[in-house]
């Protein structure tokens, strides 16, 4: 091995230098955790991560959303110093780690299958990290109950990780992560593992413990579901860049691409043209025939084309018998329905419009009215600040949704 | 419709009846022809060796009687105990040879063979295609005082002229760390290559530096292999004759050489079987000892 030994205590002095502050709360003052500056990633020739722009800020919660190849876990792993850049820069806290190992980042993992230290038991798997560190006797032993103590698994210490359960092993994997208080902590897909029952619970667990300890999560999946439920602020990624970022609020009412609007949540996507734009508002013909209107500010900028597709949620859209009148601001479209799912917590319809497209409509089950049965004809209708619009994508790019990993 | 045989028809019973033993016999007959295998080929022969030891044998017919003669071991032992010091101490040299160079060899392909790795094993067993005493021959031939290595050695004066290897203890140890090497370097590279790299990775994460990652993570997670390799090696090392004969000259003597005397020069059976049972015992010791310490589960890993 051709360590030498100056590297070992370099890396041991910049620790040593930190580590009187860190007795307790992690500082939250500087303002952006992470940023990735024009970081591109080539395997093979083919960019998995292309020219990526990324900051989050501290004490955040954020998600990196995207199908599996999305170049997500190529950007966690280039944070957390297992892979180098092609190009660009990364930053932590302001200091540039773009070329640091792993041991000398300040930064956490919990990996996908967990990497549970085969040989160590629980106890020994926590404290690896403290031991590393030099940190003295009593306040590794303190600071590995205490952390077993936040991820609920008291009196586990002597266990060994063959003997513990998939949900177990995990927050064995956060509590050795956790209990070095890293400026950030990285998450790459923890939940994969688990059952969905399970995976709802650490969830909210994750959520929690998350609040608690007051550092920064940078959370990697292919579950829309998990993201939006956990993320203060959430990435979507496809084909190494980043399609669309903010609140999960904000990215799934106001997608901003195509992808977007079809990888996060169900979206009824149809082609149109823009045709006239006046006092905020903007009509839309739509290809089979009707127009659509959008508030204008929900028009991307189309870069000079007037080729646009026009969306809106299942959940948006009132699904009544043919002849119901349409409330003013409101968009219509009519059809018949197809097929109709009762799915408990609501009734999901597939509707052959007038346009020549299905759309599918959802709604929830509250019971005040019949609902309508396939080969009826219905009215679709949905308020005109509900749509939104996309840039089309190139017809010959296929997004490819299946979840992988 | 109606059932071709009732529940409750004789002939059903017993139809039944036959088909449930016949199912109950099935994995015995199917371990038969190993388990005679065995039986005849192993059993039989060690039976047949340890009652050999028990027996007297005259040294003219050689034919034996059986004497319960259990004092046999220990006079074994006190006239042979040189020679089983001796090997214990080449092959437990030998083995820590093999240990040394394997180890690099196995952990470089292991992590740095990529898709090569299967290749790379072949070129370390390939010298082990031929046979185990022309491997140990041409050993002779390299080792030989005016040969390829030492003749050149001298011819530039690098070594005296009456420098040899040939004969020594030392060309019994190179010949055997030789001829044993891929019984150490198999075991270690399954077991390094079973190291999940994502193992490693944590560890790095947990501010291991690659040294520290090395000590920590890697090295126990290879003990069981280091002590599969030990046992491999060292085992059929201990009992080895081969290459004291060829390359050990007369000096040195193992106890290997001692048994294969006894059973073809002196006809001493009963001696030789002796010797056997004892060289037998210290390998089931061996085993024996890795079970307690590491499990007997993880022997089947390496085997």
């Amino acid at each position: 091995m051709s360590i030498g030994s100056e590297k070992v205590t370099e890396a041991k002095a910049s620790r040593g230098s930190r580590s009187p502050g860190r007795s307790g709360k992690i500082a939250n003052l500087e303002s952006a955790d992470v940023e990735f500056i024009n970081v591109t990633k080539t395997f093979n020739d083919s960019n998995a991560v292309d020219d990526l722009n990324l900051r989050v800020e501290a004490g955040e919660f954020f998600s990196l959303l995207g199908p599996s190849g999305c170049g997500k876990t190529t950007s966690l792993r280039m944070l957390g110093g297992f892979e180098d850049p092609t190009k660009g820069r990364i930053l932590l806290g302001g200091q540039d780690v773009t070329n640091l190992p792993p041991y000398r980042r300040d930064v956490n993992t919990v990996f996908q299958s967990y990497a549970l230290f085969p040989h160590l038991n629980v106890y020994e798997n926590v404290a690896f990290g403290l031991r590393r560190q030099r940190i003295e006797k009593n306040e590794i032993k303190r600071r590995v109950g205490e952390m077993l103590e936040i991820v609920d698994l008291p009196n586990y210490e002597k266990r060994q990780s063959s003997q513990l359960s998939g949900g177990q092993q995990q927050r064995v994997a956060l509590a050795r992560a956790l209990v070095n208080q890293p400026k950030l902590l990285l998450l790459d897909e923890p939940m994969s593992a688990l059952d969905a029952k399970l995976r709802r619970q650490m969830q909210i667990e994750l959520k929690r413990i998350q609040t608690q300890v007051g550092i920064t999560f940078l959370y990697v999946t292919h579950d829309q579901e998990e993201a939006m439920t956990m993320s203060d602020r959430l990435a979507v990624m496809w084909h190494g860049r980043i399609e669309g970022m903010g609140s999960p609020k904000d990215v799934y009412d106001s997608p901003t691409t195509e992808f977007v609007a079809s990888f996060l949540g169900a979206s009824n996507l149809l082609a149109g043209t823009i045709v006239s734009s006046s006092s905020g508002r903007t009509t839309i013909a739509i290809d089979g025939g009707g127009t659509i209107a959008v508030p204008s500010d929900r028009v991307p900028d189309l870069g000079g084309s007037t080729a646009v597709k026009v969306g809106v949620r299942p959940e948006k859209i009132g699904i009544n018998l043919a002849g119901t009148a349409v409330a003013p601001g409101h968009n219509s479209i009519n059809g018949r329905v197809r097929v109709s799912t009762f799915t408990g917590v609501g009734n999901q319809y597939i509707v052959e419009t007038t346009l020549g497209v299905d759309v599918t409509a959802y709604a929830q089950n509250i019971g005040h009215q019949t609902a309508p049965r396939s080969g009826e004809d219905v009215v679709l209708s949905w308020p005109e600040e509900h749509t939104f619009t996309v840039k089309p994508l190139p017809t010959t790019v296929e997004i490819n949704e299946t979840e992988g990993d | 419709m109606e059932q071709l045989v009732p529940p409750d028809h004789p002939g059903g019973v017993a139809l039944r009846r036959k088909r449930r033993v016949g199912r109950a016999l099935a994995p015995y007959l199917l371990s038969l022809p190993s388990g005679l295998w065995l039986l005849l080929l192993f059993i039989v022969p060690l039976l047949l060796m340890l009652s050999l030891s028990l027996k007297t044998c005259s040294p003219s017919t050689g034919a034996c009687v059986m004497a319960w003669h259990w004092g046999e071991f220990s006079s074994q032992i006190s006239l042979y105990h040189q020679e089983f010091i001796t090997s214990l101490y080449f092959a437990a040299a030998a083995t820590l040879v093999d240990l040394v160079i394997s180890f690099p060899i196995a952990y470089w392909i292991a992590f740095y063979g990529g898709r090569r790795k299967n290749f790379f094993l072949l070129m370390l067993l390939v010298p082990f295609f031929v046979s185990f005493v022309i491997r140990t021959i041409v050993w002779e031939f390299v080792l030989s005082n005016n040969g390829v290595i030492l003749g050149a050695l001298k011819n530039i004066h690098l070594l005296p002229h009456g420098f040899h290897i040939l004969g020594t203890s030392y060309a019994v140890m190179a010949g055997l760390a030789y001829n044993y090497l891929p019984f150490t370097a198999l075991p270690l590279y399954v077991a390094l290559e079973r190291i999940d790299r994502r193992v490693l990775e944590a560890a790095y994460d947990l501010y291991a530096t690659k040294r520290v990652g090395f000590m920590k993570v890697i090295m126990p997670l290879t003990v069981p292999g280091i002590f599969a390799a030990f046992l491999l090696t060292f085992i059929p090392m201990f009992g080895d004759y081969v290459n004291q004969e060829i390359l050990g000259g007369t000096s040195n003597t193992m106890i290997g050489t001692v048994i294969q005397n006894q059973f073809l020069v002196t006809l001493d059976y009963a001696g030789g079987a002796s010797l056997s049972a004892i060289l037998l015992v210290v390998a089931l010791l061996g085993i024996f000892l890795y079970a307690r310490l590491l499990g007997s589960r993880t022997i089947e890993q390496y085997l």
